[in-house]
């Protein structure tokens, strides 16, 4: 069953000296439950405005789009905001952690919307997510005591902690070292794994590329799915061990 | 269920954001409860002022509506006997209800002091006197009705006068010798007045009440012969025309050749307005600027904070929390937040203006110190809740107006 359907979705933006530009040309897409999949691309080519509208946080120019089965245009705002915070986990680029908040309370901030026990248990929730990205002595440090690769892996504690149906990371690893930056796509894979979340990956990364079941390519807005894996240069070892 | 943690989540969220924004929070609330306790201050200070002008001019011309009565003779122009007005007053007082009436009567006694015989001016009036003139006594009590009948005469003298008897204890009942071209009357001092602060030493002035002065033989001339005048306090609504009546009944009773001349002399006497009326209007402008200060403060530590706080917004609103969610907890955090610095800038009024010190000085300036102004702290709480729903309200509209994307790339 497919949880996110994109048809001809195009977004294009009207810039201050008059002329439009097209970030986003007829993209079709379908992603399962359960799937993983990963968009490289090079920058500019439109990646992020891509996974802003799969995340209900940017709408197609044109198009159609159906979430969870129901078209985007039957999701008022109100609806479209619960569904977001139920259903996605966001992994910005540039992290978006609230500034001035503890990693603890950036990690709680999805749940102070969630109904019920996961809204009474946040703490302990948050405290155990960010336990297993590797940051539970770093429980009460702001973002600006933070390296870049620690508040990365709080960005991702964010996302994960309401349990998710789909992970989008916009370059999860992109501040992270190559074993951290191997740890931490592991978890996610695993947590997807476990909750059956769709995870879409963008990275620059042939390896972190290499981990999907399904793989894309963004050209100047035009999204093509890649038969194979294709690994620049020789292939490295992880990819070489998980071709065995 | 939803309902209920979605309210518990707003408050949580409200009270976490107070607690990261803490200094600018404190800051912009300062600056409102500033705000209320300067306005509740100036407009308390501003009753406390115009009260004591309003005493002085009082204590001066009569509380309003004060009204003067004198009867002449059109042919010599001379005064009409008190002995033939008082009955006609006394009995239209009783009929109209007045309570508050009196004869004022100019004299002078010559007084023994011990270096020497003084002449003392003595104003001879009635009991309700005092309170029409709000008489405040230093020492000793203003005359009672119980005082006409007292064997020796009553007498409330100035402080200066009580200073040069050697400022005795009014509890041993100090007397003072009249001296008389027929003999001395002794008379007993219940009550200091006191002198005005320029006359150092010189104010030798008493008052003593109507019927006992006369029946001990006090007046320096025939009493018929001094020019007696009648003063009455009205309840103003009605002044005007009991007044003219009081005048046509005292008038007539005299008969031809008199005529009866009444006069207003209280502070409200030449206008039919409000003569503290710029004072007051100057008050609440100034109050109404400072709470506008306060407004400003605020609003423009919202405008400066505003960018920040909708890339926030944006950031809250990917992770689930809905426009409505947002605008709430926005609002609440800063209506809450400046309701509760309104409160404590009345408290702070409160503290100023009710504190043991200046109530106790305001006691020995006024006879009716003016009510907290409730009225002023209200408006302010009000206006300064007010102030912080503005405030509020433009990061609370843009939460529910932006795309969530357009938030985020703030
Ligand atoms: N609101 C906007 N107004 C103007 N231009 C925009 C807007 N949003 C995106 N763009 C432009 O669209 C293009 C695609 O942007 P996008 O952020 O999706 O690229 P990307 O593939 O994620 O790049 P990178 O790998 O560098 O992150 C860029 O050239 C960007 O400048
Ligand atoms: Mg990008």
């Amino acid at each position: 069953m497919s949880f996110l359907r994109l048809e001809q979705v195009t977004r294009s933006v009207d810039l201050p000296d008059g002329s439009r530009l097209e970030i986003l040309r007829g993209v079709d897409l379908e992603v399962a439950v359960g799937d993983h999949v990963s968009i490289v691309g090079r920058s500019g080519s439109g990646k992020s405005t891509l996974l802003n509208i799969l995340g209900l946080i940017d709408t197609p120019t044109s198009g159609t789009l159906e979430f969870d089965g129901i078209p985007l245009e039957r999701l008022r705002m109100g609806a479209r905001d619960r569904r977001r915070g139920r259903d996605v986990g966001f992994i910005f680029q540039q992290f978006n952690l609230l500034p001035r908040r503890t990693a603890l309370e950036n990690v709680m901030t999805p749940l102070l919307y969630a109904p019920g026990r996961q809204f009474w248990r946040r703490e302990r929730l948050a405290t155990e997510m960010l336990e297993r990205v590797g940051l539970g002595a770093r429980l009460h440090s702001t973002p600006d005591q933070l390296s870049g690769g620690e508040q990365q892996r709080v960005a991702i504690a964010r996302a994960l902690v309401r349990g998710p149906r789909l992970i989008l990371a916009d370059e999860p690893t992109g501040a992270l070292d190559v074993e951290t930056g191997a740890r931490v796509m592991t978890l996610l894979d695993e947590v997807a794994e476990a909750t059956g979340a769709a995870l879409i990956t963008i990275t620059h990364d042939p390896n972190i590329a290499a981990m999907a079941r399904r793989h894309f390519r963004l050209d100047a807005g035009v999204l093509t799915e890649l038969g194979q894996p294709v690994l620049a240069g020789p292939p490295a070892a992880p990819s070489a061990e998980a071709a065995l | 269920m939803n309902l209920w943690t979605g309210l518990v989540g707003s408050i949580v969220e409200a009270w976490g954001e107070l607690r990261v924004h803490r200094t600018r929070v404190l800051l912009s609330l300062i600056g409102v409860g500033v705000a209320v306790a300067a306005l509740t201050v100036v407009v308390a200070g501003g009753a406390i002022a115009t009260q004591v002008q309003i005493e002085q001019s009082e204590r001066w011309g009569g509380r309003p509506a004060t009204y003067q009565l004198n009867a002449y003779s059109m042919e010599t122009g001379e005064s009409a006997p008190a002995s033939r007005i008082s009955p006609v007053v006394e009995a239209a007082a009783e009929r109209y209800g007045i309570r508050y009436w009196s004869r004022m009567t100019g004299d002078s006694l010559r007084v023994q002091l011990s270096d020497g015989v003084y002449h003392v001016s003595v104003q001879v009036v009635d009991q309700p006197y005092a309170a029409i003139h709000r008489t405040r006594l230093l020492h000793g009590s203003w005359f009672t009705e119980r005082d006409a009948a007292r064997l020796a005469p009553a007498v409330i003298i100035s402080s200066d006068l009580w200073a040069r008897i050697g400022s005795p204890d009014l509890r041993t009942h100090p007397t003072l010798e009249v001296v008389t071209p027929e003999r001395t009357v002794v008379v007993v001092v219940t009550g200091v007045i006191e002198s005005p602060p320029e006359t150092e030493g010189g104010d030798l002035t008493a008052f003593m009440l109507t019927d006992p002065f006369a029946a001990a033989g006090l007046a320096t001339t025939p009493s018929d012969q001094l020019f007696t005048q009648f003063e009455f306090w009205l309840p103003p609504e009605v002044a005007d025309e009991l007044s003219a009546r009081l005048s046509a009944e005292v008038a007539g009773a005299l008969g031809e050749g008199w005529f009866a001349d009444v006069y207003r002399s209280d502070y409200l006497a030449y206008s039919g307005e409000d003569p503290f009326l710029v004072q007051k209007l100057a008050i609440g402008g100034v109050a109404v600027l400072v709470l506008l200060l306060g407004a400003l403060g605020l609003v423009n530590i919202a405008l400066v904070t505003v960018r920040h706080r909708i890339r926030e917004i944006g950031i809250r609103r990917s992770f689930g929390a809905t426009a409505g969610r947002v605008f709430f907890s926005v609002m609440m955090e800063s209506v809450v937040a400046t309701a509760v610095a309104g409160a404590v800038g009345v408290l702070i009024a409160v503290a100023l203006v009710k504190n043991p010190w200046v109530t106790e000085w305001l006691d020995a300036y006024l006879q009716d110190v003016p009510p907290f102004p409730v009225d002023a702290a209200v408006i302010g709480l009000a206006a300064a809740t007010g102030v912080g729903a503005l405030a509020g309200l433009l990061p609370a509209l843009v939460a529910v107006r932006v795309k969530v994307i357009d938030a985020l790339r703030l």
